[in-house]
């Protein structure tokens, strides 16, 4: 009961605004189309009509609603996973790279962590770098990773995961830092007195208490990995993947497909963020957090 | 077994010679900050031996906390010379000579009661039987057995208090460094766990060293106040206090403890007018 009051009504009422919202748009945006047929064939159009035609276009400006769920459980049920037409096919050559990326770049993000809360000189000399490394453009720079990286005969999986381990290490490092330093003077104190060694600060104080933050950062991370799969398979000629079913979407200007793929990617991301979730709320009964 | 032979080596040093546990001299500490130097503690004089239980008692920036610190080598002083059982403070420390109780229980919230007892068991590299045995031991030394396995936020601050002295109790230290435990209580949890703390010390002899603003708690647990004054942190007063050994909250209302609490709070009052801004 408090599940339904607490998650489904609310997030079903914002769902319903959005699908409704979505309706009204697709006949704005679909109707000057419809009306230039009209037009062209001389034949008065009546609004029921004009109406139900907004909704049933091949290539619509904006597709509506059920027109992008019939492609997805078209192309996700009844077409065979292995199909290069299959969306559980590009879904998972998506999800590999992600999942990839993503345990790449929180390993690479929890370690440049635990180095600058324990040197002072690498605080001062790595934090400014991680932070300019945000401030180029991922777009500029996935081409050069793919290009440089099959240069040197690595291609396939690692390429583009690189690409997500580039975008995910920076929110772990920087939760991390300051989960690792979240510890209170006290607690430092307190293993000061029984002469403990860094290794066990870090064990029995420093890593546990950075648990939030490492759990906070990791959806954040997950999210922008699977934003880091999807550009990092634009340059590699759109060969499978998300990524290159949007842009082949582009191409050919089916924008149902297009529709298709762009929300079965939030629907990977919503799933990725809310396992996550699900992890840090088992870690959290395990470490006694208050309900 | 090991707490044994710790114990008994323990009393055969001071049978062979009466070695004071805390022995002070000139010692003090500048604290530099931005608005120039700060004298915490000047020329501080000050012997405990063994199994005394001192109280230091002052207004706030008396550096009474302070000089808990030193002793703990949590500080390090300016000048002067401080030894712990004989030693440096700092070699103190790393044979773990003090058991140190902070104003907060400082408990870590992920672990619960029974793993926070165990945490100096583990740092200090103690087997899995023998951390679980003693956990027991020092739950039941301080009434909380039972309580193992809840987590700090589902007890009370007083429990969670008592909690923490047992943590501090957990590897057997013979001194005990105390920095107002029960300041952020209330009066009546106060009150019983002085009581408490009372039996504790008479029935495990340690030394006890415990800073606090509160002058009834300080006569009524006291063998020895310590009165400091502040700017610059130094000791105006040491006055002797003994109850006798059986004492319940009621002598409170004794004349002894009507006098010596008043020579206490004469104590302060003196180190406080010295500088005359206060009055």
């Amino acid at each position: 009961m408090n599940f339904v009051r607490n998650s489904v009504i609310p997030v079903g009422t914002v769902l319903i605004a959005i699908v409704a919202l979505w309706y009204v748009f697709a006949v704005i945006l679909n109707a000057p189309f419809e009306r230039d047929q009209a037009a062209r064939a001389n034949t008065p159009i009546t609004t029921g009509q004009l109406i139900a035609n907004t909704m049933a276009q091949e290539r619509p400006v904006l597709p509506a609603p059920h027109q992008v769920a019939a492609e997805i459980r078209k192309t996700v049920f009844d077409i065979s996973p292995t199909s290069k037409r299959s969306l559980v096919y590009h879904g998972w050559v998506t999800l590999s790279s992600t999942l990839l990326g993503f345990a790449l770049g929180t390993l690479l993000g929890i370690l440049l962590a635990i180095a600058i809360v324990h040197s002072r000189t690498l605080d001062k000399s790595l934090m400014p770098w991680i932070i300019t490394s945000q401030t180029v453009p991922i777009l500029a720079i996935a081409p050069m990773v793919i290009v440089v990286l099959n240069a040197v005969n690595i291609t396939g999986l690692l390429p583009k995961a690189m690409i997500s381990t580039y975008l995910s290490f920076f929110p772990v490092a920087v939760g991390m830092v300051k989960g690792l330093r979240s510890p209170e003077i006290m607690h430092l104190d307190l293993m000061r007195t029984y002469n403990a060694s860094k290794m066990q600060v870090f064990w029995k104080l420093r890593w546990p208490a950075s648990m939030p933050y490492l759990f906070t950062s990791m959806k954040i991370a997950v999210a922008i990995s699977l934003v880091g799969a999807i550009v990092g398979e634009l340059p590699t000629g759109a060969v499978a993947g998300i990524g290159a079913r949007l842009l082949a979407g582009s191409y050919y200007g089916q924008t149902v497909q297009i529709w298709a793929a762009l929300i079965t990617a939030a629907l990977m991301a919503a799933v990725l963020v809310s396992l996550i979730g699900l992890i840090a709320n088992v870690v959290n009964r395990r470490m006694g957090v208050r309900p | 077994m090991t707490v044994v032979a710790l114990r008994s080596k323990a009393k055969t040093m001071s049978d062979a010679a009466p070695v004071n546990v805390i022995d002070v001299h000139d010692l003090s500490l500048v604290f530099e900050t931005n608005d120039g130097p700060v004298n915490a503690l000047s020329n501080i004089n000050l012997a405990v031996s063994g199994g005394e239980f001192v109280s230091f008692i002052g207004p706030s920036g008396c550096g009474k906390t302070t000089l808990l610190r030193v002793i703990a080598d949590l500080e390090q002083p300016t000048s002067g010379t401080i030894t712990v059982n004989g030693m440096s403070p700092s070699e103190a420390r790393q044979k773990r000579a003090y058991g140190y109780v902070f104003q907060a229980a400082a408990l870590y919230p992920w672990r619960t009661i029974g793993g926070n007892i165990s945490l100096p068991l583990e740092v200090m590299g103690i087997g899995r039987e023998e951390r679980k045995q003693r956990v027991a031991k020092n739950l039941e030394l301080v009434n909380l057995s039972g309580f193992e396995k809840k987590f700090p936020w589902q007890l009370s601050g007083g429990m969670q208090q008592r909690a923490s002295i047992a943590r501090a109790l957990s590897f057997d230290p013979d001194l005990l460094l105390m920095d107002e435990p029960f300041g952020a209580l209330d009066e009546i949890v106060r009150d019983h766990l002085n009581e408490e703390l009372l039996k504790l010390w008479a029935k495990t002899q340690k030394t006890v060293i415990f800073v606090t603003h509160s002058i009834p708690e300080a006569v009524f647990l006291s063998t020895k106040i310590v009165v400091m004054s502040p700017r610059p942190g130094r000791i105006h007063e040491i006055i002797d206090c003994n109850l006798g050994a059986e004492r319940t909250l009621d002598i409170r209302e004794s004349p002894e403890f009507l006098q010596i609490a008043h020579r206490v709070r004469e104590g302060l009052r003196h180190g406080h007018s010295y500088d005359g801004t206060h009055l």
